[in-house]
């Protein structure tokens, strides 16, 4: 525990260094290494990629292929998808891109040996118009594999804390520091590229579950908003911060509802038997117009439909899987559901004795989630491919960040929403390919500053020193007037972002005045922030962890504040500007933080439609 | 659900304490064993419980909201994983699932294909296309329709 604080730090140098080795990285790992065959690629990852990030269980289907080969949807039929589905708010020339690549991926993965559904003739069976249906338990270990094959280097349980900048210019990044786990060592890693892959953000609201089950949310607690806090804190460009997610799930299991819905064709009714999406079309188009004309119903608003049937007092509701499982195979498809992706799931209806042939299951609508690859897509503002963005969409090289040098894939990435786990990897295969193309241009290695380094030294294994220097001053326990520990602080985090930004707690409500409280509170938890001590290493990764939750969240409510609408009913409201405003917010709000001003700099940018 | 440990199965090897993305399976530096150190940070993702080559963990439902009573056991082979569910009210339920197709180790570096030109490079075109598409050429918005 005692080295990273006195021994020499291990040096890394390389080219690409890509942080994170989930979906986005292993595909990032992979393209580098087509294209960059002689270059040394450095995959760090804070677990084991085997089973790292939020496919760590599996996943029953493939949520993005186009099928383009069997005529079934072209880029463009995607887009339209999309661009309804966010309510107008994305960035087609990425969601393009990622569509018009992601068959070769899927493709790729059933060559390595992932088993699909395949009909007779071999062509793929669908879940739903985007989704193909796999044997997905070991759908993250084969990816794996293909990273490892690829990167010259794996580094796993090195928890990145830091990125570097170059030391005569803090718009270019040089690399990332962060600490082992394990033996407590402290890493630097020097690189000419960086790509960053870290996943979305769980546990920034409150969540449902309570006591022991507090880990059980919907994306991973081990998503923890890296991805965002260390762009955010050298200054990138961020958009649709603002734009989380709520999933309508199995209650308390969190099982998904994509097989039940639209494999077994099951209904959801209220607790009086009640069709409540149908009923309740009429009043929707009331509140948000034409947006409730779309088909499919985009998220937010088949959401939205739900919170009112429950606030009515109309609850439960019950997903009504009795009424279609009516054979051997549906009942297993029901169970392999979720056995291959969200097990709690199935222990909960074991445990609750619940039989989903015979019984109904309950639904409900979960916490507030920050991502960028599902029904919604916060963010970095990055750079699209130059035959398909141009003006402010296009700076030279696909998946640059406004940071010169650092590319950024998966949930990392904002304005491209529904990639999922294929066009996570294929966002990675894109900011790959991006980064060997600067690198051919760019062939300098940006100069890092001794100096710089030490000082970040410092700061990681700061919580570890506070705690042996303040540890005396009390018996023994939890309770100290001087530090704070890391699980008390995401309390904290959480109960604000509930309380003020939108949460469960607050019926996803919000409004200017709360969002100032909810600043104001977050301003005092950073400020406690320098207080965190870490009795042991496992402490210390969970005080980087809740510092990476805290700048995710500030950002969030700065967004939140600044759109004066409610554009996305259903994922939240703002009680103060309750409709959709199309005249004024049909745009991104973006923002920028400056770490040598410290100051925080929030605006707009046009949205263009491709076609 | 949390995981425990069965302390007559456990061994100590560690590849629980390696598996887990929550970085919550630990041995215990006095009885040589593994545990859960924050069961509150738990997914059940059962990664744990799939690598542990002596069965020794176990799955018990949150707290919060599920009744005892209950077990969910998986026995995940190289090609095929298998599942046996206790009900709460005794009854069990197997299910079993192919895994992977071919060999595990059996993914090539992308090295292995013959290396791209300098034009390729500053196509739109990424490894193994326009081949993996299975359409002819990489769509672009200029070349289709919209409709
Ligand atoms: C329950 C559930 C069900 C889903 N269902 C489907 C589905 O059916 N179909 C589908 O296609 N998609 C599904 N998804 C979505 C899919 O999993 C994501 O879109 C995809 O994994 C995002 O890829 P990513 O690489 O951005 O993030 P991840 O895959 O989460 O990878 C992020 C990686 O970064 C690592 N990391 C994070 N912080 C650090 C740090 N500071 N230092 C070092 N490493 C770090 C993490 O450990 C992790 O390995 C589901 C997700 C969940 C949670
Ligand atoms: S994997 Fe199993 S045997 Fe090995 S330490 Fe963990 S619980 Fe013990
Ligand atoms: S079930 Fe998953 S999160 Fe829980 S201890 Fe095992 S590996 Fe870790």
């Amino acid at each position: 525990m005692e080295d990273g604080v006195r021994s020499a730090p291990q040096v890394v140098d390389c080219d690409v260094l890509i942080v994170g080795g989930g979906f986005a990285g292993c595909g990032a790992a992979f393209e580098a290494r087509y294209w960059g065959r002689d270059l040394k690629i450095v995959l760090v990852e804070k677990a084991a990629i085997e089973r790292s990030g939020a496919v760590a269980q599996g996943l029953s289907a493939i949520n993005c292929y186009m099928g383009m080969r069997w005529g079934e949807n072209r880029p463009e039929d995607f887009v339209k998808y999309v661009r309804n589905d966010l309510m107008g708010l994305s960035r087609e020339d990425l969601v393009y891109d990622v569509a018009r690549h992601v068959d070769s991926s899927v493709h790729l993965f059933e060559e390595w040996g992932l088993p699909i559904f395949t009909d007779p003739s071999g062509k793929y069976i669908r879940e739903g118009r985007w989704q193909v249906m796999i044997h997905g338990e070991s759908y993250k270990p084969i990816i794996a594999e293909a990273a490892r094959a690829a990167a010259s280097q794996v580094d796993e349980h090195v928890l990145i804390t830091h990125l570097l900048t170059s030391a005569d210019d803090p718009h270019r990044v040089a690399g990332a520091v962060g600490f082992s786990v394990r033996d407590g060592t402290f890493r630097v890693y020097r690189a000419r590229v960086v790509i960053v892959a870290a996943g979305g953000a769980s546990h920034l609201f409150r969540p449902r579950s309570a006591g022991e089950g507090w880990g059980r949310t919907w994306y991973p607690p081990w998503s923890t908003g890296s991805a965002y806090a260390l762009l955010i804190r050298i200054g990138a460009e961020m958009t649709q911060m603002e734009n989380r997610l709520v999933v309508t799930r199995f209650k308390d299991g969190y099982g998904p509802v994509g097989a039940f819905f639209l494999y077994l064709k099951a209904t959801a009714t209220n607790a009086a038997g009640e069709n409540y999406e149908v009923a309740r079309r009429p009043g929707l188009r009331e509140r948000v117009g034409a947006y409730a004309d779309a088909t499919p119903l985009p998220t937010c608003l088949r959401n939205d439909l739900m919170f009112r049937e429950i606030q009515e007092g109309r609850g439960p509701i019950l997903m009504h899987t009795e009424r279609v499982i009516d054979s051997p195979e549906k009942e297993t498809v029901a169970w392999e559901a979720f056995l291959n992706m969200t097990v709690g799931q199935a222990v909960t209806w074991a445990a609750q004795g619940t039989d989903p042939g015979k019984d109904p299951s309950e639904l409900i609508l979960s916490e507030p989630y920050v991502l960028g690859s599902h029904a919604v897509c916060a963010g970095a503002w990055a750079s699209g491919p130059a035959d398909l963005a141009s003006g402010e969409y296009q700076w030279g090289y696909n998946r640059m960040t406004s940071i010169t040098g650092l590319f950024g894939a998966g949930d990392t990435i904002g304005g491209s929403a529904h990639k999922f786990s294929s066009g996570s990897f294929t966002e990675g295969r894109l900011a790959a390919k991006g980064a060997i193309r600067f690198l051919t241009d760019h062939p300098e290695r940006p100069p890092v500053a001794d100096a710089a380094v030490e000082s970040m030294r410092s700061t990681i294994f700061a919580p570890l020193v506070r705690f042996l220097a303040a540890r005396p001053k009390i018996t023994t326990g939890s309770v100290h007037p001087e530090l704070l520990f890391p699980d008390q602080g995401l309390h904290r985090l959480e109960k604000i972002m509930d309380e003020y930004g939108g949460g469960v707690g607050s019926n996803y409500t919000t409004n200017d005045h709360l969002l100032a409280r909810g600043l104001a509170q977050l301003t005092h938890l950073k400020e406690d922030l320098g207080a965190i001590g870490a009795g042991d290493l496992h402490q210390l990764g969970r005080a980087w962890e809740l510092e990476h939750r805290v700048w995710t969240a500030e950002t969030v409510l700065r967004h939140t504040r600044f759109r004066t609408e409610t554009r996305w009913p259903g994922y939240y409201y703002r009680s103060d500007f309750p409709k959709v405003d199309d005249e004024h917010w049909h745009c991104f709000v973006n923002s920028v933080y400056d770490p040598a001003t410290r100051e925080w700099k929030l605006f707009t940018r046009p949205v263009r439609a491709l076609f | 659900m949390p995981t425990y440990v069965s302390p007559e199965k456990c061994k100590g090897c560690m590849q629980c304490v390696n598996i887990c993305p929550s970085d919550i399976m630990h041995i215990d530096p006095v009885e040589g064993r593994a545990y859960n150190i924050e069961p509150s940070m738990c997914w059940e993702c059962f990664a744990c419980v799939k690598a542990c080559p002596e069965g020794a963990i176990d799955v018990r439902g949150y707290a919060d909201f599920a009744p005892l009573g209950h077990r969910v056991v998986p026995n995940r082979t190289p090609d095929r994983i298998y599942w046996t569910i206790r009900m709460r009210d005794g009854s069990t339920k197997e299910f079993s699932f192919p895994v992977r197709r071919g060999k595990w180790g059996s993914i090539a570096s992308p090295a292995n294909e013959p290396a791209p030109d300098a034009e390729a490079v500053q196509s739109q075109l990424l490894s193994f296309e326009p081949d993996y598409l299975a359409v002819e050429v990489l769509p672009t918005i200029a070349s289709s329709a919209p409709t």
